[in-house]
């Protein structure tokens, strides 16, 4: 079940990082950055099955941050969202150009 | 096939086409939802795989809670409609094509890579931990033992983001 659930955790994370390039939308650019970091807690847990139950620590550190990450990034969409009306990325170039 | 790896094999496929689903979804709400049902069968994965308590954490704390403060976002923004496609050919074809290189990279240093998997906590794996401390208690001890400086110094860290999340998201102090 080792290899397969390394697998599915590459898997993963590759759909997490094509979301984050095609999609312009802030709010899924945040949802897929939440499930880039729940395929490296897949690996984690699925290596603490051999190497010791310290992966699954590690995963509840990821977890907290993971939450402190989402209240922070979800704070700066409301306030960029009061500013330009609009949570597409394409619209976000004060600091671009 | 045992029953454990055909559950395993149901939540995989699950989990991969919430996130095919999170991705391709048209509205924000379409792919929380996908997202919702990634994030409760990777929990179920993280049950099958012997951890139980952080299967348990991940249902409650990442597909309950910090799901609903993405929901509560959306709702709040209001961004339910007015749906702009967002989704170039172009777009799609990098896109994908990158990830796909991501993909490969990672399952080709997977297999060709030749590493041995040292045991760390004095030589126990994680189910002899279970047996010994029981399902919470193997990852309470790391945590309140090696692991406590990192413990605390977490506190900190969900208390300046409470402090910067309340600073960026109200209008005026």
């Amino acid at each position: 079940m080792l290899t397969e659930s390394l697998i599915l955790s590459g898997i993963l994370f590759a759909v997490g990082v094509a979301g984050v390039l095609i999609r312009r939308n802030a709010i899924i650019l945040f949802m897929c950055v939440e499930l880039m970091l729940n395929a490296v807690n897949l690996s984690f847990v699925a290596l603490s099955q051999e190497v010791g139950i310290e992966g699954q620590v590690f995963v509840f550190f990821v977890m907290t941050v993971a939450a402190a990450e989402a209240a922070v990034g979800l704070a700066i969409i409301i306030s960029i969202f009061r500013l330009m009306e609009t949570v597409d990325t394409k619209d976000f170039n004060l600091l671009r150009w | 096939m045992t029953f454990y790896s055909l559950l395993w094999w149901v939540f995989a496929a699950l989990a991969f086409g919430g996130g095919i689903g999170m991705v391709a979804g048209r509205t924000p709400v379409a792919s929380l939802l996908s997202l919702v049902l990634t994030l409760f069968s990777t929990g179920v994965i993280f049950i099958l795989l012997g951890a139980h308590f952080i299967g348990v954490v991940q249902v409650i704390v990442y597909a309950g809670a910090i799901m609903v403060l993405f929901l509560f976002v959306i709702m709040l923004l209001n961004l339910g409609h007015d749906y702009q496609p967002d989704l170039r050919r172009a777009g799609w074809i990098a896109g994908a094509s990158v990830a796909c290189g991501v993909l490969a990279w990672l399952i080709m240093r997977t297999f060709t890579h030749e590493t041995t998997l040292v045991a760390s906590g004095g030589g126990m794996t994680a189910a002899q931990a279970v047996e010994q401390h029981g399902a919470v208690g193997a990852v309470a001890m790391p945590m309140f033992n090696e692991y406590v400086v990192g413990f605390e110094l977490t506190s900190l860290l969900l208390l300046a983001a409470i402090i910067g999340a309340i600073v960026l998201a109200k209008r005026r102090i």
